[in-house]
């Protein structure tokens, strides 16, 4: 049995957000297998939760007349796989979700979750961080919507104040059509692992010079990061080899990976620079 | 604090009391006495609790037994006929996809909605669909194998 004092479940966003301002201290959960786990460890306790995971207005994936992509947060990492609108123009976001658990965690858990739990290593983070991605947060008091890159504020930590809730994860469509990106996980098994360090890099090329460079990291510092010294570095240099080496050396002052018992923080280093490496191979078709 | 709530378990309607603190693992083992239906991790890493609900697979220990209202519960007590086999468990049984068993119900409800999706698999496929399951017996070839020889059957 799990150490819950009270449940409530909502079945409307704006049901949602009256039972929060009536009870700022209620705990949101979605898919749960992140709050539940957190219960059975007894890192939460005495419970009190309120239940979004009916709210059918919340698992709607849809491209709207302008082209930008809307992903309702409840939306389940099956869904980000099986929906046709986010493999047809985000693939890598599809396949970053197919990296997350197994198939049954995949059929609960929420992109949603996975990022107002903070957590430093989410594996759809680094993919949403190059992706600009814009959240709308909404509260009985109003709503604001606000870059991702503003979203994270410590390990575990994001800027959602009591009363509030994700109910819109955008992405523009400036911000994916012209782009091709990608996603690795480097974890100790292939499935059912957490990430020892994750990385999506995603790019447009004219003219064989790099004209946009985005890139990622999850678990390389206490929250996702865009390496934004590495981009600034990167633009418009010539796409070869060299300078594809020379990108994995930048991204090392973008990031502060630490020492954990999944890896310590010399091998975090070497990862990011071999993951923004194979990244870009793979992404411009050169040779590792 | 309890809540009523109406699920189908193995076919049957049922309308029950379930505290709120219940996972829907605790509701079939020690309600509906369903004990294939096994703990093993607790936190939704080994895959010991599959069940299926509605069509999708779940781990039943990190999923409330209130979120089961209105759905339909599957565990591995409903895939024989009295003494019939299902396809999946005969071919676990040739195969000698079973040691001690204790993952073997929960690896049969995800190979059982597989064999329903009418889908084919590849042999790599099957071990992706199989993924979120833990054998520390058998190595896992005489799972896949079992798994890949049902779906052709």
């Amino acid at each position: 049995m799990y150490d819950i004092d009270k449940y409530n479940e909502v079945h409307t966003l704006d049901e949602a957000k009256i039972y929060l301002k009536e009870n700022p201290d209620a705990v949101i959960i979605a898919g749960g297998t992140d709050i539940l786990i957190r219960l059975h460890k007894g890192k939460l306790s005495s419970a009190h939760l309120m239940g979004i995971n009916r709210i059918e207005e919340l698992k709607i994936i849809r491209k709207d007349e302008s082209g930008d992509i809307h992903i309702g947060p409840l939306s389940t990492y099956t869904m980000l796989e099986e929906s046709t609108v986010v493999p047809e123009n985000i693939p890598c976001l599809s396949e970053a979700a197919s990296f997350i658990g197994g198939p049954q965690i995949r059929n609960t858990a929420t992109i949603g979750g996975n990022i107002c739990n903070g957590a430093a290593s989410a594996d759809t983070a680094p993919v949403l961080m190059c992706l600009n991605v814009h959240l709308k947060i909404e509260s009985a008091a109003g709503q604001r919507v606000i870059p991702i890159s503003d979203f994270y504020i410590g390990p575990g930590k994001v800027v959602l104040k009591p009363g509030e809730i994700l109910s819109d994860i955008l992405i523009k469509e400036d911000d994916y059509k012209n782009y091709k990106g990608t996603f690795r996980k480097f974890a100790q098994r292939e499935a059912m692992d957490i990430s020892t360090l994750n990385c999506a890099v995603f790019v447009n090329v004219e003219n064989n010079r790099f004209s946009d460079i985005r890139i990622a990291f999850g678990v390389a510092a206490p929250t996702p990061v865009r390496c934004s010294g590495a981009e600034k570095a990167a633009l418009g240099l010539e796409v070869n080899r060299d300078n594809i080496s020379f990108i994995g050396k930048a991204v090392l002052d973008d990031i502060k990976p630490r020492n954990s018992w999944r890896g310590s923080k010399a091998f975090r280093m070497q990862l990011a620079e071999v993951l923004t490496i194979r990244n870009l191979c793979r992404l411009t078709g050169l040779e590792e | 604090m309890t809540k009523q709530i109406k699920l189908t378990v193995n076919g049957k309607l049922k309308t029950v009391d379930v505290d709120i603190r219940l996972s829907l693992l605790e509701l079939l083992r020690d309600t509906f006495n369903l004990t294939s239906v096994k703990q093993g991790c607790g936190a939704g890493e080994c895959g010991a609790c599959t069940v299926i609900l509605d069509d999708i697979t779940v781990d039943s220990c990190v999923y409330l037994a209130l979120w089961a209202d209105g759905k339909s519960v599957r565990t591995a007590e409903s895939l024989s006929e009295g003494e019939k086999l299902s396809v999946m468990q005969e071919v676990f049984v040739d195969e000698g996809a079973v040691q001690c068993g204790f993952c073997t119900p929960g690896i049969l409800m995800s190979a059982t909605l597989m064999k329903e999706s009418g889908k084919e698999f590849t042999r790599d496929e099957i071990k992706r669909s199989l993924s979120g399951h833990l054998c520390r017996c058998t190595g896992y070839q005489k799972i896949v194998d079992a798994v890949d020889k049902g779906l052709k059957k």
